[in-house]
C-alpha cells in the first residue's frame, strides 16, 4: 500500500495551447494510504485519464506521479504494483474461480498455503465460497464480475486497486449487496482504492473522498456530506444530488437579495459578501425547498407547473419568474395542484450563493425578518 | 394503438425465455417493461416488434393477427441500448432516414421535420456532422429523434439510456417523458431500474424470470404490488422483510415489536394466519423521528452510505436486517444504537404464499 501524489497535466497533444487542449489541467492532488476515493464526472472530464496516469497506462506530459516519495512516472502498471478492476469481467473461462482468484497471486510465486488461504478468504467476503471449485464458464455476468473484483481485491502486496466502472453491469439489487461487500473489504483489508465513476450514488457511498471532475479539473474533493451541503462550484451542485441544485439568478438591492422579483433579507453575515457582489446566483437544493403560503413574506411566488408521485417523494416542478424551480417534498406533506400559486422558502442553512466565476462566496442564511429600515 | 398478447409463450430448446402470458398494452401511453436483467424483457419487445416469433399464442395489433408478420411488415420504432446510427450518413440524413421511405414528404417537408425534432432532442448544431464525431449521448439523441421521426404507431426501446452517463440519463428521460407525453404512439420502455419506472410514470409491467407478475398504471403497482416478489422487483433499496405472526388486533414481529393492523377477515383464513406472514416495509417508510401512532424499531447501526439526496442507513434491528433511507444528509457512527419510527399504516402485508394481504395507505396526495 503507498500514499500517492500527483503534481501533473496531461494532453494527448503534442504540443497543448489553451486549457481544451489538456484532457487534464494542472493539478496538484494527495490519495492517502488505505484510503477509498472516487474520481466522478460526467464521460470526458478526465477520470479514466487520471485513473490511467495514476497506473501507469499513461505517462503524463508534464509533471509526476509519486508513489511513497518515490516518482515512479516512467514506471509499467506492473512495475508500480497496481491492482485493476474493469467495467466487464476479465475471467478465465476455462478455470475455476478458485484458480481464477488465485492467478494473480500464483503469479507472484506465494507459497500454496498462503494463497490458499488468502483465496478462501476473499471468497467467502464476496459470497463466491459455494462456487469455488465451478468453471467460471458456466456463470452469470454478475458471478464473473464478482471474480473480477476478488482479483483485483486478493494481493496484499498493491500500491493500490483501481476500478474503473466496475458495477456498470450489475442489476440495481446486486449493486446494493456488491457495494456494501466492497466497503467491507476495504473496512478490513486496509487496501488503498480508487474508483472511477459516473454514478453518483456509487462514487458517494463508496467513498470516504469523492473528486468531482469537469473538463479536466477537478473541482471539489470532499466527502459526500460536503459535496452535497457545500458544493464548492456551481457544476457539483448540479451534478450531485438528484435532481442537481436549483439556481436562481439574484443580486443585492436596496439591503436584501432580489430574487425573481421578490425581496429576501438574509442573515447579517451574509450581507457584506453579497452587496460586493451585486449579481450573483442563489443555489438551493430540491430536498431544503419548503412549501409556505403564497402570501408568505420571505418566499418566492411561484406557480406549480409539474407534480410528480416518484413512490417515495413528490416531486414539485414551479416557474418562479423565468426560472423553474423544483422541490422534494414528504409523501407526508400536503401536494399542491399544478396551475397552483404557491410560496416557496429557499432561504436556509443549506443555502450557497455563487459569483460570476461559479465558486461558491457565501452560504447558510436562516430566513430573517424584514428589517423596517432596510 | 392497441397491442395485445394471447397466451404468448417463447422457448429456445429445451429453455423458457417467457412463459405463456396474456397482455392487453394501454393504448397511446408508455408502458414500462422492468425487471432484471434476464427477466424476459427483451424476449418480450422482440415479439411485439416482430423480429421473433412466439413459440405459441397469439400476437393482435388492434385485433387483427399479426403473428405470423415480420418487423418489416409492421410499423414499429425500435431504440437499443447500443447507438445504433448508419455511420455514413450527417445527423440529418439519419433523422430523416424514416421521412424519406415514406414517399409522401417533399423535401422541404422532410426538412422542417428533422429540425424540429433535432431541436426538441438538442442536437440542432450537428445536424451537419457524422455520427462517430458526437458523444454517446448526443449519438443516442440522434437514434432517438429517427424513431421519433418515423410516427409509427407502437415504439419500443430497450434501456435506451442505459450507457449514458448517470446525469445525462436524468436529463434525457425528462426530455422523453415529455415527448411521449406529446404524441400519439404506443411506447413499450424496458428498464432495470425501479426508479426510471416511477419517474417515467404511465404504466408498469412486472417481469422476472421469464414471467409477467403484475401489469397496471406505476404508482398503483408500486403501492400496492400483488406479490412479495412485484414488491422485490419494484424497490430500489429493496424492500425489508420481516416474518411476522398473526396476532390480536395485529402482527408481532421478532424482538417484541407488535404492529397494529386490521388484516382482512377473508384473506386471512386460521391456516395462513397460522403459517405466518410476511411484513414488506419500503426503506423510504422509516424515520428517525417519531409521529404520534409511530412503532419503534431498535437496532444497531451497520453502514451509513450518503448518495447526497438521500442516507442509507443499514441496521441490525431486533425485527431483522433493514435499511432506512433518509432524505438528506445524516451522521451515523456505525455501531451505534439507532431507533426509527415505522407508521403501522405504511406496511404491506403478504401472506405464507407471498400474495398481498394489505397495502399500505395512501397519504399526502389531495
Amino acid at each position: 500500500m503507498a500514499r500517492i501524489d500527483l503534481d501533473l497535466a496531461h494532453s494527448y497533444l503534442p504540443d497543448p495551447q489553451q486549457d481544451s487542449d489538456y484532457a487534464l489541467l494542472p493539478l496538484q492532488m494527495s490519495f492517502a494510504d488505505g484510503g477509498a476515493y472516487a474520481l466522478l464526472g460526467p464521460s470526458g472530464c478526465g477520470k479514466t485519464t487520471l485513473l490511467n496516469l495514476i497506473s501507469g497506462l499513461v505517462r503524463p506530459s508534464r509533471g509526476a506521479v509519486r508513489f511513497d516519495g518515490a516518482d515512479v512516472t516512467a514506471r509499467s502498471p506492473q512495475q508500480r504494483n497496481i491492482a485493476q478492476v474493469f467495467q466487464f469481467p476479465v475471467v478465465y473461462d476455462t478455470m475455476t474461480v478458485a484458480d481464477n482468484l488465485a492467478f494473480p497471486l500464483r503469479n507472484r510465486g506465494l507459497p500454496p498455503e498462503r494463497i490458499k488461504a488468502r483465496v478462501g478468504r476473499i471468497a467467502e467476503m464476496l459470497e463466491l465460497s459455494g462456487q469455488l471449485h465451478q468453471r467460471a464458464a458456466n456463470l452469470a455476468a454478475d458471478a464473473k464480475q464478482k471474480i473480477s473484483l476478488g482479483r483485483g481485491l486478493v494481493r496484499e502486496d498493491v500500491s493500490a486497486v483501481l476500478f474503473d466502472e466496475p458495477l456498470t453491469v450489475i442489476d440495481p439489487h446486486l449493486k446494493w449487496q456488491l457495494r456494501r461487500k466492497l466497503k467491507q473489504i476495504h473496512h478490513e483489508l486496509k487496501l488503498t482504492l480508487i474508483y472511477v465513476t459516473h454514478d453518483q450514488v456509487e462514487a458517494l457511498t463508496f467513498a470516504d473522498q469523492v473528486v468531482v471532475m469537469t473538463r479536466g479539473r477537478a473541482v471539489q474533493i470532499g466527502t459526500a456530506a460536503e459535496l452535497f451541503e457545500r458544493p464548492q462550484h456551481m457544476f457539483v451542485g448540479h451534478f450531485i444530488g438528484s435532481p442537481g441544485m436549483n439556481f436562481l439568478p439574484a443580486r443585492w438591492r436596496e439591503g436584501a437579495v432580489e430574487v425573481a422579483g421578490r425581496r429576501l433579507p438574509v442573515a447579517p453575515a451574509l450581507v457584506g459578501t453579497l452587496s460586493a457582489a451585486g449579481e450573483f446566483t442563489l443555489g438551493v437544493r430540491p430536498e431544503h425547498v419548503t412549501l409556505a403560503d403564497a402570501s408568505a413574506e420571505g418566499a418566492l411566488v411561484a406557480e406549480v407547473t409539474q407534480v410528480l408521485d416518484i413512490g417515495t417523494y413528490w416531486l414539485l416542478t414551479a416557474r418562479a419568474g423565468e426560472a423553474l424551480v423544483r422541490a422534494r417534498l414528504s409523501p407526508a406533506s400536503a401536494i399542491p395542484q399544478v396551475g397552483e400559486q404557491v410560496g416557496l422558502e429557499v432561504l436556509g442553512p443549506h443555502t450557497c450563493f455563487y459569483g460570476r466565476d461559479q465558486q461558491l462566496i457565501a452560504a447558510g442564511s436562516e430566513p430573517q425578518a424584514l428589517r423596517a429600515s432596510a | 394503438m392497441q397491442l395485445t398478447l394471447e397466451g404468448v409463450a417463447k422457448r429456445v430448446g429445451a429453455a423458457t425465455h417467457l412463459y405463456p402470458l396474456d397482455f392487453a398494452l394501454q393504448p397511446r401511453a408508455v408502458t414500462v417493461l422492468l425487471g432484471a436483467t434476464q427477466a424476459g424483457k427483451t424476449t418480450l419487445m422482440r415479439l411485439m416488434a416482430g423480429l421473433d416469433a412466439p413459440s405459441q399464442g397469439r400476437v393482435r395489433v388492434d385485433g387483427e393477427d399479426v403473428t405470423g408478420r415480420s418487423v418489416r411488415e409492421r410499423n414499429v420504432a425500435m431504440v437499443y441500448q447500443q447507438f445504433i446510427n448508419y455511420p455514413s450518413l450527417r445527423v440529418a440524413d439519419n433523422i430523416a432516414s424514416p421521412l424519406k421511405l415514406r414517399g409522401d414528404l417533399d423535401r422541404a417537408a422532410i426538412d422542417r421535420r428533422v429540425r424540429e425534432l433535432a431541436a426538441k432532442l438538442h442536437i440542432e448544431t450537428f445536424l451537419d456532422r457524422l455520427p462517430a464525431e458526437l458523444s454517446g449521448g448526443q449519438q443516442q439523441r440522434v437514434a432517438l429523434a429517427r424513431a421519433l421521426a418515423k410516427q409509427a404507431p407502437l415504439m419500443l426501446l430497450d434501456e435506451p439510456l442505459v450507457n449514458l452517463d448517470y446525469k445525462l440519463r436524468e436529463e434525457l428521460r425528462e426530455e422523453l417523458s415529455a415527448l411521449f407525453a406529446g404524441g400519439d404512439s404506443t411506447v413499450v420502455y424496458a428498464t432495470t431500474e425501479p426508479t426510471e419506472a416511477l419517474l417515467l410514470g404511465g404504466y408498469t409491467a412486472v417481469l422476472d424470470a421469464g414471467e409477467l407478475l403484475q401489469y397496471g398504471p406505476t404508482a398503483e403497482v408500486f403501492r400496492r404490488p400483488r406479490s412479495i416478489r412485484v414488491a422485490r422487483a419494484f424497490s430500489d433499496p429493496p424492500i425489508n422483510l420481516w416474518q411476522g405472526r398473526v396476532a390480536e388486533s395485529g402482527i408481532q414481529l421478532a424482538g417484541d415489536a407488535r404492529l397494529a393492523v386490521s388484516l382482512p377477515a377473508n384473506a386471512t383464513p386460521a391456516a395462513a394466519a397460522e403459517a405466518g406472514v410476511t411484513v414488506g416495509v419500503r426503506a423510504s417508510a422509516l424515520r428517525v423521528r417519531p409521529r404520534p401512532g409511530d412503532v419503534a424499531l431498535a437496532g444497531r447501526v451497520e453502514l451509513a452510505e450518503i448518495s447526497g439526496s438521500d442516507t442509507f442507513v443499514h441496521v441490525a434491528a431486533a425485527v431483522g436486517p433493514l435499511v432506512a433511507q433518509l432524505t438528506g444528509v445524516h451522521y451515523f457512527k456505525l455501531g451505534a444504537a439507532i431507533t426509527l419510527y415505522l407508521d403501522p399504516a405504511q406496511i404491506h402485508v403478504f401472506d405464507a404464499r407471498g400474495d398481498l394481504l394489505v397495502a399500505p395507505q395512501r397519504s399526502g396526495a389531495r
